[in-house]
């Protein structure tokens, strides 16, 4: 059983971080169509919109697997920053 | 991956333009014991720091040293900002003005360009934190050798709070250094390399 919802976690984990790889890279490309097309609405539209995705797969991310941006790290008891896998490790 | 936010980490607002100055300070940007080189000594060294926690600092002093370049940058670019060709020979910020203009070029006070011969990353965690301990107090030092030359508040208060850092990046780096060696072999903390060596068994 525990073995189970370790797995719906472990997966939900890779889901969410793929999220945040790919939504993160379609900011990066359409930040800098923006910087040359600032009134493109079209452009500004889909930021808007990938923006929202983006915004929630982190706030999800953090709150339950750890903070993937520093000024996010939100810890009462404890700093979380240095606790998971460095991304150059290989894992997640 | 980084993300850019668009403020200094300490603000610069210099209203009195003095390129002699700015020359000295430039070496804060690219010279050997300045920020450049610090950024990318501490972010080439953390893919094979052995302890996690010390991967962590490596890569939070590394950005904020990236933040350290730019304040520095900041103050060079105020410091010779509408600058004319009369003031330029005056000042002798002629010899870098023929090369670079007005722009911003990693190179010390002498006008060396920056390396990467002037920071290393060996891949042995005491000698790297060794180096980065060393690093912050040439850095220091520098600021120091600055702060002799500066009379101006607007140009002090940043360049303190920078002298500022050094130390306490220093405190961290011998914190770290500490955390590496209780890891290790407390007869002999050169028996072998954590971060190359298989680990011996006890």
């Amino acid at each position: 059983m525990e073995g189970a919802v370790n797995k719906v976690d472990v997966n939900n984990r890779a889901k969410l971080f793929q999220c945040i790889t790919a939504t993160s890279f379609v900011m990066d490309d359409l930040r800098l169509f923006l910087d040359t097309h600032p009134m493109d609405k079209a452009a500004l539209d889909y930021w808007e919109k990938i923006q929202r995705v983006r915004n929630e797969a982190v706030k999800e991310y953090t709150m339950c697997f750890g903070p993937i941006y520093s000024y996010d790290v939100n810890s009462k008891n404890k700093w979380t920053w240095v606790e998971e896998p460095w991304p150059w490790e290989g894992r997640c | 991956m980084w993300c850019y936010e668009k403020r200094l980490q300490y603000p610069v607002n210099i209203s009195q333009c003095d390129p002699k100055l700015a020359m000295v300070i430039l070496s804060q940007f690219g010279g050997p014991d300045g920020e450049l080189a610090a950024s990318q000594r501490y972010l080439s060294q953390r893919y094979t720091m052995s302890n996690h926690k010390v991967c962590g600092l490596l890569t939070d002093i590394g950005t904020e040293e990236l933040g350290h370049m730019e304040i520095i940058c900041a103050i060079v670019h105020q410091l010779t900002k509408n600058l004319t060709p009369k003031e330029i020979m005056e000042s002798g910020f002629q010899n870098y003005y023929v090369d670079h203009t007005l722009g911003l070029w990693p190179q010390s006070a002498g006008g060396v360009p920056n390396t990467a011969m002037c920071f290393q990353s060996k891949g042995d965690p005491i000698t790297d934190l060794v180096e980065d301990m060393a690093a912050e107090q040439k850095a220091r030092t520098t600021y120091d050798n600055i702060l002799r030359l500066v009379h101006d508040q607007e140009i002090c208060d940043p360049i303190k709070f920078l002298r500022e850092r050094e130390i306490v990046h220093f405190q961290r780096f011998g914190e770290a250094l500490r955390m590496i060696q209780d890891d290790l072999d407390p007869k002999n903390f050169y028996a072998y390399n954590p971060s190359f060596d298989p680990t011996p068994c006890k």
